[in-house]
Formats: C-alpha cells, sequence, structure tokens
C-alpha cells in the first residue's frame, strides 16, 4: 500500500532533520581532514551510518591500511548486526529476501529504534519511507557541510557534536519513564559502558558498546523477560 | 591509495554485516530469553554510545554537560527527537559562551 510509504516518510521526517545537522558537521570534519567534497558526500551516501564514518575518515586522512579500515567498521557497526537480528523478529511476511536484501542497507540506530517501536509487524514499503528521507537528509547535510560549513565559527561546530547523542537520548528516556525493565537496560548499559570508559581501558570503543549493550541486554532479558502479545498480526 | 577503494570497503564490510542477520533469519527465534534479549538490545546499544562519550562530544565537558542535562529534561517530557537534539547543542552553545 502506498500510504505505508508515506506513513514512513512521516516517521522519518525528524530522523531525516536530525541528520542533516549532525552530517552537516560530519561533512566538515571530512573537508578538514583532507577530502573532497564529493568523497564526503559518497561516503555518507554509501555507508549512512555515524560513528563508522567518522573512524573511516580518521584512518583514510591517517593513510591506514585497507585491513584496519574493515575491522574498524566491523567492530564500531556491529550493533547493526542485532538490530538487524532484532528487526528479523518483527517483519511482515510480505518482507521476501529482495527486500530484505534492500531494507537492510538503511539500518541505523534511529531507522531502527522508530521502526522497532511499530506496534505489529513492519512492511517493506514503510522501511523505504522511513529510509528514503533519513538518507536525502544525511547525504544532503554531509554536502552541505562539506560545501559551506567551513565559513562557520568553531563554536557553532563544536556544539553540533552534540547532536547526534541527543538524539540517542530522545529514543532512550521516553520507553525507559513507561517501563522500569527498560529503565534497569538503559542504566546497566551505561554503567558498564563508563566501567569500559575509567577502568578497563585496554578494551576498543567499538567492543566496549557491544559487550556492554550484550551484558545489559542480557541481564535484564534473564530478570525481567518480555511477553510478546502481538505474534501473529497480519 | 585510492580513497575509492577506502570507501568500497567501508561500504562493503557496513553493508555485510546490516544485510547477513536480516536476510538470514526468517523463522521466528523461539527461544523467550533471546527474544527478550534482542528487544531490550537498541536500548542498551543506544544507552552505552551515548554514556559517557556525549560529555565528550563537544571537546568541553562542561559545556557537553550542559546540553546532556537539556537532551535529558525534553526527552522526559516526549518531545520530538529533533527538539531534544536542538536543545543539547543549544544549550551547549549558549554554556560554551559563558566560559
Amino acid at each position: 500500500m502506498r500510504s505505508d510509504f508515506f506513513k514512513g516518510i512521516i516517521h522519518g521526517i525528524p530522523i531525516a532533520l536530525g541528520y542533516l545537522s549532525v552530517s552537516f558537521g560530519f561533512g566538515i570534519t571530512a573537508v578538514r581532514a583532507g577530502l573532497s567534497v564529493a568523497a564526503a558526500v559518497g561516503i555518507s551516501a554509501s555507508n549512512l551510518t555515524s560513528a563508522g564514518q567518522a573512524a573511516g575518515v580518521e584512518i583514510i586522512a591517517a593513510g591506514g591500511t585497507l585491513l584496519e579500515m574493515a575491522l574498524t567498521q566491523l567492530i564500531i557497526n556491529l550493533r547493526y548486526s542485532l538490530m538487524g537480528l532484532s528487526l528479523s523478529q518483527k517483519l511482515d511476511r510480505s518482507f521476501t529476501t529482495p527486500h530484505r536484501l534492500l531494507a537492510s542497507f538503511g539500518i541505523t540506530d534511529e531507522i531502527f529504534a522508530v521502526a522497532a517501536a511499530q506496534p505489529g509487524r513492519i512492511k517493506p514499503l514503510y522501511m523505504y519511507g522511513l529510509i528514503l528521507i533519513s538518507f536525502i537528509g544525511w547525504t544532503g547535510g554531509t554536502l552541505l557541510g562539506a560545501a559551506a560549513g567551513q565559513a562557520l565559527p568553531q563554536m557553532f561546530t563544536s556544539a553540533m557534536g552534540i547532536l547526534l547523542y541527543g538524539m540517542f537520548i530522545a529514543i532512550i528516556i521516553p520507553p525507559s519513564r513507561k517501563s522500569r525493565s527498560i529503565f534497569g537496560a538503559v542504566v546497566a548499559a551505561a554503567l558498564i559502558s563508563l566501567l569500559f570508559k575509567y577502568v578497563l581501558t585496554g578494551v576498543s570503543v567499538g567492543f566496549a558498546i557491544i559487550i556492554s549493550a550484550s551484558i545489559a541486554a542480557a541481564l535484564m532479558a534473564l530478570i525481567a523477560p518480555i511477553d510478546d502479545e502481538e505474534e501473529e498480526e497480519t | 591509495m585510492s580513497i575509492a577503494i577506502y570507501i568500497a570497503v567501508m561500504a562493503g564490510v557496513t553493508y555485510l554485516i546490516r544485510m547477513l542477520p536480516l536476510t538470514l533469519f526468517k523463522s521466528k527465534i523461539k527461544s523467550k530469553f533471546l527474544r527478550s534479549f534482542l528487544k531490550y538490545i537498541p536500548y542498551t546499544v543506544l544507552s552505552a554510545m551515548t554514556f559517557p562519550a556525549i560529555f565528550y562530544s563537544t571537546g568541553n565537558v562542561i559545556t557537553a554537560a550542559a546540553g546532556t542535562i537539556a537532551a535529558l529534561v525534553t526527552a522526559f517530557f516526549g518531545l520530538p527527537l529533533i527538539v531534544v537534539a536542538l536543545a543539547a547543542a543549544g544549550t551547549a552553545l549558549l554554556a560554551g559562551l559563558f566560559i
């Protein structure tokens, strides 16, 4: 149904606006690191991810090896595997293999969070709407930042660094108010993550995120398993 | 080395990570523990990514902390994604003017 596509677009507008400003910052960073405007936009259009791209630009700027690049992307973006696995349990029957191959390109933290919060099963057109508008925001913002960002004063570009995390907070806080077990999971993950940052400092950032998130989710799955009522909706 | 090769490796690895689990898992996972685990994962991943990284996101811990508080308060009242994000950045910017 066409309306699924438009519903996806509408739900994706806040993501796209957030991306527009966050990727503006990425565009600035990439050009400062010595990349061309076209390379910066090319990275955003083919990767559609924040942390991985930022690390990738650092590696390119430092003249790192391709193995280092591949491993870094693997570690930083491995969370998308968990998200894909989680999402695979929520897809509608119309989500055939070709649709899965296409839609998986668009799994990001925010798109996943919005899709996962939908009641019922997810249809392909809904995902495409969500992904398309977010993609436009992400690559468009990169283009603007790369082409025009240098003109902005430093204090603006510094403050923009927090935008992405502000979005994350906006996604995790409202469900934490409604559910004590989600609140518990969020707090546990943050505490373990702090432990990695300040005590177990030998672990790289990508691994620290995966381990923290997995321990916290496993802990809460043991203490407070979630019963799913929306088993066989059509 | 050509930048195009770097970008191809970045994009290829990132796509495979996303594509394989979503495409290979078609049946419903039986284990209640695993299903619960997968429902908690989005929240724990975002939380672990945000804390403590958010405090270093502006290059100054004080402006970042101010922005974090603004984000927590606006998110607590259920304001839209973009409002929360802009409140965080705006507050960090304002805080930067005073220190």
